[in-house]
């Protein structure tokens, strides 16, 4: 199967300093030749990695100095050959990377066509390509954690369980709809089968809970900084990712747009999203990043939001804690260093039961117990015990509600008085659906435990 | 050998596969002839005297909905029957008979010989006339040549037949008939995978001997009741059967005996089925249970002789009488035949397309226990079906493939020619998805259609059919429009049943899905201008009582439809698609599936094979249309 050649910035944008350009594919060594002034792709070992200048042939100008790793198929994730460029030097250079190979005859890779590739020439199943795709994704340890955690199977150790419940019920329902003469096999009954049902199902659930702290995990808690002009915003992201990322002024206004940056707070995955400080304005581009502002609020599972200690409380705080009304909030009343003008119980009284921490960004104060205060929001002790099993892939919550919601239909059935055969079909359906997570769906395997289950024939 | 005449259909064997598959092809049309060992065996029961139960009696009716003779030969001749499951659901009832097992064959006899288009002959079939990979005839032992394009083995338990009692072994079928040794080799010769399968059968006493006061009755039905839609004469004088049990002592002298059993000496043996196990089985395996049912089931009205159901083996003969005298009521019984193992040689279903026509020899049909099944309903579902698809391919007509959403006849067919089996293959209602659209009371709403298109189902019958379903749709219709308002008679009833009262207007469908209301209570709310008949009366309450069901049964259904209607290429090289699993490549070539739904039913080819090959046909399908 002849194949074009892939190529995609393999680690996501703004993360981490080094920034890799992969390429999969048949053309992968030439197109890496190319560009590549270093030591000849075709003549080294495979697995092994050299270092060089990636030049751009038509001008003869340095790109990049970069660590090229050569692998060659089939022992690679493809089983294509693949080529990664390892480069240092930011975005902007990466990005140079890119524009030159697929200059060279690379086509840009559609989101998770590496991994299809790698599912395609039969390197993995269907469920581990998923896991793969997550692990491509994972934006901390901790979400890593859970990516291997489900490739190496407690997941499905945990739901082969409960298939195993449901089918020994469907079977006991079976068998007396198959052998009905058998008086020896005593009949099913409503009520165990509503006990079995209910019992699966709080199990569902269970998976199910922790499957949005997966998601949490996998793409990080997506937290806002809101705040008015000049409270220490920018700073305060800058504290968290000990790094200046945004640009801090005494200048009100200064942030124009939302700024991104991925940190790990005690574990916890912060997807940092700074804003424009939120006020009435004439000023056409700061009006567009308010509104963005406004925009990053909404879809925020977290609020960091700043007050200025210097100041008296205002009525556009006032109007941020509303906005901010019903979602995790964590209130920052910054610049302690400078003299105290806020009211803490008129900030404590409009904060609810949000916690409050007072900070000198300046001074680096306080930038501990607002790190307790974030893990707290989150962990609540629970997310880090160790035998939690955590979903962290769309389809998987999607069979396991499924799953559940067949379940409900069971237990509805019951509750209608409908024939046992009739709600077995929504436990059957339970069945097969957990099966899909774990990708085992064999029919067969009903008419095996039948027949292991009970002594039947003539 | 001399020219014995030229038909369009050739039957091989007179079993339950054998007697529909003529009747079939005679009926659709085709010359037929029906070759078998011995005219006074024809559809003989060498098993229990019963037809039907779970599954197998829903099947029974499908065969009489596509015009076939099982239902009303057992309706006809039996001495008792049973509607099984009552206190369940609609999905899973089903009827068995106690058949009179003399009588069966007599009328089966009658009914063939009787048939236009059919012709029906004694004969050893010892060799079939194979050129050019297309079936040609027969050639008999007594050197009589048929001539015909198709030809249908169903030589059910004979090939290479074998009867197993202790140590005593003899090549035998079923009856101590004789076995066919010859037609097995050849088909081994032309490159068939066979394999070897066994069954068992218990021992026969006599009545007389049997001291009924240690047994429970089993008495038939009050409510007379037939399989065939067309039965308008019931048997009311019924026979009773009679159940016993084993206990301490039987299993003790199991327990002892085990090493002398056929099937426990140590010798390589066919693989028996798991539901059908010899008592051996069920004592080694489920060593804890303290007893086992045993049944005794009269073989007929004229005669003594009661088949001792539960207590198949294969020991000796003197442990076999051993075993009867530990049994309360059959202490003294008198055991009039033995009980016996028999061994025989099944090809391999997966060599078959969905026709039933073999992959290897065009022309070539196979059906009934020669394609590794069990149980006489099986054997007919088959015969009827290949009887039908023979005649289509000697007259050009359209063939017959029913699936899995159609019948139990097309689920176990797929099954077979999928999945293929390692024991004798036994219809479960478990083996079906959609039990809930295959029940034994809609079998006619499902196939009469079907049969009508295949000329097996009459001009008359089809008229009856189309009537009683205008009936259903316009009663289904008229509870679904009309609002019964909470007046004092509903609300009495409604008390009276004790359910809530309404408190506005539902329509009568809304109110016949209460668990309380009957369609009865509907008809008495609101009388229908015409009285209708009870079948009529018994599928619009199903279909209203449990339509929430029926619709997403049929939601599945359309998915399933869909990927079976994903044809897969005539000429696809699995060779050529990379990434497909080793296993799944080699099954794929072997079953060489029509679509990607029968593909995705084969074990051991995982969704990621599908995904690969739909992948792969999609590739081609593209690549086809950029070319053009
Ligand atoms: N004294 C004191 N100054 C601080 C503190 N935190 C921030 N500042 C100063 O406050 C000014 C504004 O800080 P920024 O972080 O740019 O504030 P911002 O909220 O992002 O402002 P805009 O982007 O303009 O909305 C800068 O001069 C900071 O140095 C603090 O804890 N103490
Ligand atoms: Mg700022």
């Amino acid at each position: 199967m002849e194949q074009d050649t892939i190529t995609a910035i393999s680690t996501p944008i703004g993360e981490g300093a080094i920034a890799i350009v992969r390429l999969s594919g048949d053309e992968a060594f030439a197109i890496a030749n190319r560009v590549f002034q270093g030591k000849d792709i075709y003549e080294v070992d495979s697995h092994t990695i050299h270092y060089g200048n990636v030049v751009d042939s038509k001008t003869n100008e340095l790109v990049e100095e970069v660590m090229m790793t050569v692998m060659r198929a089939p022992k690679t994730f493809t089983r294509e050959d693949i080529i990664e460029i390892n480069c240092h030097g930011g975005m902007v250079s990466v990005n140079r990377v890119l524009q030159l190979v697929l200059r060279e005859g690379a086509r840009l890779a559609e989101p998770g066509e590496f991994t299809k590739r790698a599912f395609l020439n039969g390197r993995i199943d269907l469920s581990q390509a998923e896991a793969v795709m997550d692990l491509i994704r994972a934006k901390t340890d901790k979400a890593m954690n859970v990516a291997l955690k489900q490739m190496d199977g407690r997941l499905s150790g945990l739901i082969r369980q409960l298939r195993q419940e449901l089918i020994e019920t469907v079977a006991h329902v079976e068998v007396n709809i198959d052998y009905p003469e058998y008086d020896d096999v005593e009949e099913m009954t409503h009520e165990v089968l509503v006990e079995k049902a209910t019992h699966v199902k709080k199990e569902v659930q269970k998976i199910l809970q922790t499957a949005k702290q997966g998601k949490i995990l996998r793409e990080g808690i997506a937290t806002a900084i809101i705040g008015r002009p000049n409270v220490g915003k920018s700073s305060l992201l800058n504290k968290l990712a000990h790094e200046n990322k945004a640009i801090v002024t005494e200048v009100p206004g200064t942030t124009r747009d939302v700024i991104e940056e991925y940190v790990n707070v005690r574990g916890v995955p912060l997807r940092l999203i700074d804003t424009a400080g939120i006020r009435e304005t004439e000023d056409i581009v700061e009006k567009i990043g308010v509104d963005r502002s406004r925009q990053a609020l909404k879809d925020a599972d977290l609020i960091l939001l700043v007050l200025n200690g210097n100041e008296e409380f205002t009525k556009e705080d006032a109007a941020l804690f509303e906005a901010a009304e019903g979602m995790d909030v964590i209130a920052l009343v910054n610049k302690t260093d400078l003299d105290q003008q806020i009211d803490m119980n008129q900030v404590k009284h409009v904060a609810g039961g949000s916690p409050v921490v007072t900070t000198s960004l300046l001074q680096e104060e306080g930038i501990d117990e607002l790190e307790e205060a974030i893990a707290n929001t989150f962990f609540e002790g629970e997310l880090e015990s160790a035998d939690l099993t955590y979903v962290s892939n769309v389809r998987h919550i999607q069979l396991l509600e499924q799953a559940e919601s067949a379940l409900d239909d069971a237990l509805n059935g019951i509750e209608m008085d409908m024939p046992l055969d009739l709600v077995q079909i929504d436990i059957t359906r339970s069945w097969e659906l957990l099966g899909e997570i774990i990708g085992d769906n064999v029919h067969e395997s009903l008419i095996d435990q039948l027949f292991s289950q009970f002594c039947l024939g003539k | 050998m001399y020219n014995a005449g030229q038909y369009d259909v050739i039957v091989v064997g007179a079993g339950h596969a054998g007697v529909e598959a003529g009747l079939a092809a005679a009926k659709r049309g085709a010359k037929t002839l029906m070759l078998t060992l011995n005219l006074d065996l024809i559809a003989f029961m060498p098993c229990n005297p019963s037809i039907g139960g779970p599954a197998k009696g829903v099947v029974v009716r499908e065969i009489d909905a596509l015009g076939g003779q099982m239902g009303k030969t057992i309706d006809k001749t039996h001495i008792q029957m049973r509607l099984l499951n009552t206190s369940k659901g609609p999905a899973v009832r089903a009827l068995r008979a106690q058949a009179d097992k003399v009588l069966y064959q007599q009328e089966m006899k009658k009914v063939i010989e009787n048939q236009e288009n059919l012709t029906l002959r004694q004969g050893m079939v010892d060799q079939l006339f194979v050129e050019d990979g297309a079936v040609k005839g027969v050639l008999t032992e007594t050197k009589a040549a048929y001539y015909a394009p198709t030809v249908i083995v169903t030589t059910g338990t004979f090939m290479r037949g074998k009867v197993l009692i202790g140590d005593i072994e003899y090549e035998s079928g079923p009856n101590n008939q004789r076995s066919t040794v010859k037609l097995s080799e050849q088909l081994e010769e032309l490159g068939f995978d066979i394999v070897r399968f066994k069954t068992g059968t218990p021992p026969r006493v006599n009545s007389h001997t049997i001291d009924y006061t240690k047994t429970e009755q089993q008495p038939g039905d009050e409510v007379p009741r037939a399989f065939s839609y067309e039965t308008t004469e019931f048997i009311t004088d019924q026979i009773p059967c009679w159940l016993t049990y084993t206990g301490e002592f039987t299993h003790q002298i199991i327990d002892e005996n085990l090493g002398r059993s056929a099937m426990y000496s140590g010798a390589e043996r066919g693989t028996g089925p798991r539901y059908c196990p010899s008592i051996e089985d069920k004592i080694v395996r489920f060593h804890d249970k303290p007893r086992h049912q045993i049944f005794l089931e009269p073989e007929g009205r004229d005669t003594e002789e009661v088949y001792v159901q539960g207590l198949s083996t294969s020991l000796p003969e003197d442990i076999q009488k051993r075993l009867l005298e530990t049994i309360p009521g059959l202490e003294k019984a008198d055991m009039m035949r033995a009980g016996y193992a028999i061994e025989y040689d099944a090809v391999v279903p997966t060599q078959l397309w969905p026709t039933l026509e073999t992959k290897k020899v065009d022309g070539l049909f196979t059906a009934g226990q020669i394609n590794g099944t069990s149980g006489y309903e099986e054997a007919g579902g088959q015969g009827i079906v290949a009887g039908i698809n023979a005649a289509a391919k000697s007259l050009d007509k359209e063939p017959l493939i029913l699936d899995r959403s159609e019948a139990y006849i097309g689920v176990m067919i797929d099954d077979l020619v999928t999945k293929g089996t390692n024991e004798p293959y036994r219809l479960l209602t478990s083996r079906a998805e959609y039990r809930l659209l295959l029940r034994h009371d809609n079998a006619d709403l499902r196939l009469t259609d079907i049969g009508y298109k295949m000329d097996v189902v009459t001009e008359e019958r089809y008229e009856r059919f189309t009537r009683k379903k205008n009936l259903i749709d316009q009663e289904v219709k008229r509870l679904k429009s009309h609002i019964i308002k909470p007046n004092e008679d509903v609300q009495n009833l409604l008390h009276e049943l004790g359910g809530s009262p309404l408190k506005d207007g539902v329509r009568a469908s809304d109110l016949l899905r209460r668990p309380e209301i009957k369609y009865d209570h509907i008809k008495q709310l609101i009388p229908n201008d015409e009285t209708l008949p009870e079948d009529v009366e018994e599928q619009v309450e199903i279909i209203v009582k449990y339509e929430g069901y029926i619709e997403k049964s049929m939601q599945q259904v359309d998915k399933m439809r869909k990927m079976d209607n994903k044809r897969i290429p005539e000429h696809i090289n699995y060779d050529d698609i990379q990434g497909i699993a080793t296993e799944a490549r080699e099954k794929l070539k072997k079953v060489q599936p029509l679509s990607v739904g029968q593909a995705s039913r084969i074990s051991g080819v995982n969704p990621s094979d599908i995904s690969i090959l739909l992948v792969y046909i999609e590739q081609g399908v593209r690549s086809q249309a950029s070319n053009e």
